[in-house]
């Protein structure tokens, strides 16, 4: 194997030299391939709750155990995957190649947030199986039953306060590296847009991440010290829970969706051969997203008992920050008119996002109205409408970067025609999966609930049914990946015929990046 | 800097340590920010018990904690600036002031709370919960920030200690002192967190 960043002799021996790394690239890997099987983990806990909704009544799996299942599916796939995400992999091993920077900023802090990470997660998963036993209380954590349950949240919590101090310190060194280590002539208006969402989701989980973190070890306070700052019995309030709870929250679901945007603006001028359309508007429409999405979290608690004024205002700001999402949409599309449309792989799940994240963005709207949130809240109407987003959006969107990316990251090709498959099996099993839960929510079917009423049997047997090829989809996909890496034909430096900087390198890069710092003469869509 | 090969050059970025070290401090902030946040809301729903409340704080007690923060910043910039002239020992001994400072500061902290429990007023003790809502929430909120506060004050000594190491292994220089200054800068927040801390419990009677 000829010198790449996987052959660089490191001071540590054997796996040590992955474990201790300071290599972007490596640590990249390291986080992709962590959080993917947090990802298998949460869709086996997905399949679990989707197999016991079959049909009404109890199958396999009582009440408590359900509880349990879907509070360790929202815990695992938010924090354990999707919130790390793209940047923690993507970000990590692209963005520096996009600046043509040599790493970031702090490359041990780097490591260290990995760690963190690792150990944040093994500490929830030991709360599995002590104490109390998992945490019932949904991802949210909600006061007074996350203080009074049995079981072990405090271990859990903690868990995911270590997750959130890896994401602060990830952030604090993207944010530094995009200021201070873009090569020559790379002016902000030169940097792909990939690199500007990163830039975007630093500035998010550097100042949210924190208010969680608070909240979270008022949780643990709460539970052994009974302080009473939620408690109405001791004068405290639990709706401020709430407040605090989602004032990190909802900012991190543009953690979640900006990256995954920034990949699709960067690989549709490559498959369309054409300049982004409207580059200064996508750039500023992530960070106008990221800004009001700090101001629109009271939308989660439109029934909790917020007076009349303040949801009306909550409502205003949600429909305003559809705004930027919307602009970013239409200038993917405008760049694509009129262009020279090759529709490998990439841009397939980059169209399937675009779709997807329609749906989930329009019923978003639904969810913000004031008058029909009343009719849809705590229903499988939400469900429908965050796993459009999440799933349909930002996980499809880190579907196609990785397809997009992965000559560049293991110097192999990804066999085609499986990808597309994968793609449309995917597709059509995402859709039976999640539109179904429009339907039952819609009709007044609760979420969170191990059982159903009877009407609901047709849509639900339908939901279940869609998971299932969801399931073979994901299979096939990494299927794919996997045997990619091992049997797939060499790449080239530059298979897709990409501007920016990661391909100006060879495939994979090596151990610093560049042989010469590039200097960067013209922008990254340079194309006609 | 000269234990290295010419092919380990080390290049310091020094605008980008100290960007990275301030955009920490305003994750510290809002750290904190969540708990002055739970202040403002209760304190606007009981204001008067909170005044009430603040009576049964010492003001000797906080002020003396004042004082030693203050002039702890003091020393800590004296031996940032000690440094900078190349003064290692000068700078050396205003950080082991900084830490004695930093000890002195716990120690007042852990008689005035000792103090406060032996009174049995401590997080759901029965003479707390036997008072209003607004001294309950007074008192657990002084437990907590002051608490965070003070493992703040202990994380921020710790790192003193190690950069003092780092400063007598000529490994913190005139040419190279951005681990000192950026510490610095840690306790210099510390310190103004507490300065918002003093007048909000102690100051309101």
């Amino acid at each position: 194997m000829e010198a790449s960043f996987y052959t660089t002799k490191s001071k540590y021996p054997g796996i040590f030299g992955w474990l201790f790394t300071t290599d972007h690239k490596r640590i990249g890997l390291l986080y992709l391939i962590s959080t993917l099987t947090f990802f298998g983990i949460g869709v086996l806990l997905g399949l679990t709750m989707r197999l016991e909704l079959i049909r009404s009544g109890t199958h396999f799996i009582s009440a408590q155990t359900y509880n349990a299942v879907f509070t360790l599916h929202g815990v695992i796939m938010i924090f354990f995957f999707i919130i790390p995400g793209i940047p923690a992999s993507l970000g990590n091993f692209i963005m520096p190649l996009q600046l043509g920077a040599r790493d970031v900023a702090f490359p041990k802090i780097n490591i260290l947030s990995w760690w963190l990470f690792m150990i944040g997660a093994a500490l929830a998963v030991t709360s599995l199986f002590t104490g109390g036993g998992p945490p019932d209380t949904g991802w949210t954590f909600y006061i007074p039953y996350s203080v009074r349950t049995g079981t072990n949240i405090s271990l859990a919590v903690f868990g995911v306060f270590l997750i959130g101090l890896s994401s602060t310190l990830t952030g604090m060194n993207f944010l530094t590296t995009i200021h201070q280590l873009r090569a020559p002539g790379m002016t902000w208006k030169r940097l792909p847009l990939f690199t500007w969402s990163i830039y975007a989701t630093g500035w998010i989980q550097l100042l949210a991440t924190p208010v969680i973190a608070i909240t979270l070890v008022l949780i643990i306070v709460e539970r052994f010290l009974g302080v009473g700052f939620f408690d109405p019995a001791k004068g405290g309030d639990p709706i401020l829970f709430q407040h605090m709870f989602w004032i990190y929250s909802h900012p991190a679901v543009y953690v979640m969706i900006l990256p995954a945007m920034g990949v699709v603006s960067d690989i549709i001028p490559v498959f369309a051969r054409k300049t982004i359309f409207g580059y200064s508007a996508i750039a500023a429409s992530s960070i106008a997203i990221a800004f009001v999405g700090y101001l629109v979290w009271g939308h989660h608690m439109f029934t909790s008992g917020m007076s009349d004024t303040a949801r009306i205002i909550f409502s205003f700001l949600t429909f305003l920050v559809a705004v930027p999402s919307g602009v970013k949409v239409f200038n993917w599309v405008a760049t694509m008119y009129r262009g020279s449309i090759k529709v490998d792989a990439p841009l397939l799940f980059t169209l399937g996002f675009i779709f997807l994240f329609s749906i989930g963005g329009l019923t978003g709207l639904v969810n913000g109205t004031l008058s029909t949130n009343l009719h849809i809240h705590g229903t499988y109407f939400i469900v429908a409408h965050f796993h459009y987003v999440i799933f349909g959006g930002a996980v499809f969107g880190m579907f196609a970067g990785l397809h997009y990316w992965f000559p560049k990251m293991f110097g192999r090709m990804y066999e085609e025609h499986l990808a597309k498959l994968a793609f449309y099996v995917l597709f059509v099993g995402f859709n039976l999966l999640y539109f179904s839960m429009f339907v039952v929510g819609y009709e007044g079917m609760p979420r969170r609930y191990y059982d159903y009423l009877p009407r609901f049997n047709t849509p639900n047997l339908i939901s279940t049914i869609g998971s299932w090829i969801l399931a073979a989809g994901l299979f096939i996909l990494f299927y794919n990946l996997i045997h990619s890496l091992i049997k797939g034909e060499k790449a080239p430096a530059n298979p897709w015929g990409g501007a920016t900087l990661e391909w100006q390198t060879s495939s994979p890069p090596p151990h610093e990046n560049f042989d010469q710092v590039p200097e960067v003469t013209q922008g990254p869509y340079t194309y006609r | 800097m000269t234990d290295l090969t010419h092919n380990e050059q080390k290049s310091i970025d020094y605008t980008g340590a100290k960007l990275g070290m301030w955009l920490f401090l305003f994750t510290e902030i809002l750290l904190f920010g969540g708990m002055f946040l739970l202040y403002a809301v209760y304190r606007d729903v009981h204001s008067a018990d909170f005044h009430e409340a603040a009576k049964e704080m010492s003001l000797v007690f906080g002020a003396v904690n004042t004082v030693i923060l203050l002039t702890s910043s003091l020393t800590m910039a004296l031996s940032i600036s000690a440094i900078k002239n190349n003064r290692r020992t000068a700078s050396m001994l205003y950080q082991v002031v900084t830490v004695i400072f930093a000890a002195a500061f716990l120690v007042n902290k852990f008689i005035e709370w000792q103090d406060h429990i032996l009174h049995g007023i401590y997080p759901n003790s029965p003479e707390l919960l036997a008072m209003s809502h607004g001294k309950i929430l007074y008192f657990g909120l002084y437990y907590v920030m002051t608490g965070i506060h003070g493992i703040h004050v202990l994380i921020g000594a710790a790192i003193i200690c190690g950069t003092l190491i780092l400063t007598k292994q000529g490994r913190i220089t005139s040419n190279d002192y951005i681990k000192l200054e950026n510490t610095g800068l840690f306790w210099h927040l510390i310190d103004i967190i507490w300065i918002y801390l003093f007048p909000l419990f102690y100051l309101i009677k």
